[in-house]
């Protein structure tokens, strides 16, 4: 448990921990002393010192976001302010919020408290995505029961502080996710992204401050104000605090959601889930889900961070890493990707709405043994359309050619031969 | 084909849940699509009128949405993952498998009505790869088999 403090209590079936259960195993202990010992700001410093990163793939300092939105909210005044959890899960390859909500959704509320305390909200809103339905029905039953406790409503625990929590369900669509489109889907706009200034600590969920936090992000919180953040600091193999919830997946022995020290390479992660299956060796993987570029062998040692995956040209992003076994055709596995971004374009700024569907058929075209020789000269003209993040209204258009660009670089090779209409790596 | 009592005052809950007619729109379709399995014309203008908004704005929605039906489906929805994790583990095979059996593609809806089925990615199953959903409480199945799809479509023939 201690090795494993986000999952450790996670049952193997998945099904959540009923109120009783779960204060017996030592549940709702951080909230009563966050409330009791500590003020707002000593907690925010204490998750400023625990180095805690935001879960949801940009890994943005999660005190330094709450320090701002209680910046945000001392300059709006009275009224509403809102803590939105985001469980959209939605990214190609990730699959940890889902056990995150299913299976231990008291902590997330828990955090969740303890965040809104922190930042001044008055009520959570967690988003859950369509497809998590199990997820959505035991948040809200974990809600109902920490109502009925006293640990949400008005004056909980005596602390003065008033809270209220619910679930939206939404609909599908990966976009949701992304936090300003989220906050649109709350307030029942169509759900597209918005522009930034105003950030939404300053103005978000119906123009009030708003703070946007990750499932993950927010599960860790329970035990850092219970542990200290120099606890939690200890968990991490490097300058990034606690654990972290990879998850495996694609040619590996035994796929599975791995929790260990932030900073575990992808040589020991592959290993624990049972190595490349069938003694294939290893063509390339992605450390962080569907938008974070291509490593090879030679950087199976990077410690797996925000920090180190950056220097190395790719990105934590959700931490889902994907393995492509030396069977794998990397133009096929791009497609796949670009097939799911392109799909999912909200439509708003035309590189992304008509490029993203247009390099689909591209890679379509070559993975078929179809494509001509300036359609590689188009597809490296997409990506540096794309260019880096920022020049789009939100980064989905720069991770969808993230995978695209890194396979350009490292298999330009393969792309080539798929020219004379064979593939020299694919699995047939 | 009218709203029942039942959903409309459902949809007027939600309005007071969700902080107002507009933000209870998406919950609005969402009580509709659960009695009705879709979404018709019909039903969401009266889903409009209960809420008092626009037709134009409660579409707005459920033209973006992906998991809101706008026309017919069958009974039993399946939500196929077309992933990359998936792919790697096979799911191609399965497709096409359940194509062939079904006798359908994507977002297609057998001929007797049984089922509908619809890729979708990623569907948070990546360690049960190829994985799909299906049925009313989107039941995680996987790793699913081309040679046997009892998991995806029961006994069906
Ligand atoms: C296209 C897109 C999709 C996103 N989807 C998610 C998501 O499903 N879950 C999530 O937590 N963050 C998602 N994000 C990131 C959010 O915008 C936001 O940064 C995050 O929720 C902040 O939480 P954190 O600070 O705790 O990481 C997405 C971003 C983009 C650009
Ligand atoms: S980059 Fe794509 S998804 Fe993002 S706002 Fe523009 S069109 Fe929409
Ligand atoms: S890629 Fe299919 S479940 Fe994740």
């Amino acid at each position: 448990m201690s090795e494993t403090p986000l999952t450790g209590r996670a049952r193997a079936d998945r099904s959540p921990h009923s109120f009783a259960k779960w204060q017996r195993i030592g549940g709702y202990q951080a909230l009563p002393q966050a409330l009791s010992r500590h003020s707002p700001d000593a907690i925010v410093a204490m998750v400023e010192a625990a180095a805690l990163r935001g879960r949801g793939g940009a890994g943005f300092l999660t005190g330094t976001k709450w320090r701002l939105m209680r910046e945000g909210a001392a300059k709006a005044g009275a009224g509403a302010r809102y803590l939105c959890v985001n469980g959209d899960e939605t990214e190609p390859g990730s699959f940890k919020d889902r056990l995150l909500m299913e299976a231990l959704p008291h902590q997330l509320i828990e955090g969740a408290i303890i965040a809104a305390y922190a930042v001044g909200a008055t009520e959570v809103i967690a988003l859950v995505r369509d497809e998590y339905r199990a997820a959505a029905v035991a948040l809200t039953r974990a809600i109902a029961e920490a109502e009925a406790a006293g640990l949400l409503g008005r004056n909980i625990l005596g602390s003065g502080f008033d809270l209220t929590m619910r679930v939206h369900a939404s609909a599908g669509r990966y976009i949701v996710g992304e936090e300003t489109a989220l906050i649109a889907a709350i307030e029942g706009e169509r759900p597209v992204p918005r522009h930034r200034p105003p950030y939404p600590a300053v103005s978000g969920l119906w123009g009030r401050p708003t703070t946007v936090n990750n499932v993950e992000t927010l599960s860790a919180v329970p035990a850092i104000v219970e542990r200290g953040a120099d606890w939690f600091r200890g968990l991490s193999r490097t300058d990034e605090g606690g654990t972290k919830l990879y998850g495996v997946s694609g040619c590996v022995a035994r796929p599975q959601l791995i929790e260990a020290p932030m900073g575990t390479t992808a040589r020991e992660l592959i290993e624990r889930a049972g190595g490349i299956r069938d003694g294939r060796a290893l063509l390339a993987f992605q450390p962080g889900g569907g938008a974070t570029g291509f490593l090879e062998a030679a950087e199976l040692d990077v410690p797996m961070d925000f920090a180190h995956l950056k220097k190395v040209g790719s990105a934590l992003g959700t931490g889902a890493l994907i393995v492509l076994d030396d069977r794998t055709c990397p133009v096929a596995a791009i497609g796949r990707h670009a097939r799911f971004y392109a799909r999912e374009s909200c439509g708003l700024c035309t590189p992304c709405r008509d490029g993203l569907p247009w390099v689909s058929k591209l890679l379509d075209a070559l993975e078929g043994g179809q494509g001509r020789r300036e359609d590689i000269e188009l597809l490296h003209m997409h990506v540096d359309l794309a260019g880096p993040s920022g020049r789009s209204f939100c980064d989905l258009m720069a991770g969808a050619m993230t995978p695209l660009k890194s396979g350009l670089q490292r298999f330009g090779d393969v792309f080539a031969a798929h020219l004379d209409g064979h593939c020299p790596v694919g699995r047939a | 084909m009218t709203l029942s009592p039942a959903t409309k005052s459902a949809i007027v809950e939600a309005a007071a849940a969700h902080g107002g007619p507009k933000a209870a729109m998406l919950e609005a379709l969402k009580l509709v699509q659960q009695a009705e399995g879709y979404v018709s014309d019909a039903n969401l203008a009266e889903a409009a009128l209960t809420l008092g908004v626009t037709t134009a704005e409660i579409d707005s929605l459920a033209t973006f949405y992906s998991q809101i039906f706008r026309s017919p489906v069958g009974e039993t929805v399946i939500l196929l993952c077309d992933g990359l994790s998936c792919y790697l583990g096979g799911a191609d095979a399965v497709r096409d498998a359940v194509m062939q059996k079904l006798g359908i593609g994507f977002g297609e809806t057998t001929p007797d009505g049984k089922f509908t089925l619809i890729n979708i990615c990623c569907v948070g199953g990546c360690d049960r790869a190829p994985a799909a959903l299906v049925g009313p409480d989107r039941t995680l199945v996987g790793p699913l088999s081309a040679d046997d799809l009892t998991a995806l479509i029961g006994g069906a023939p």
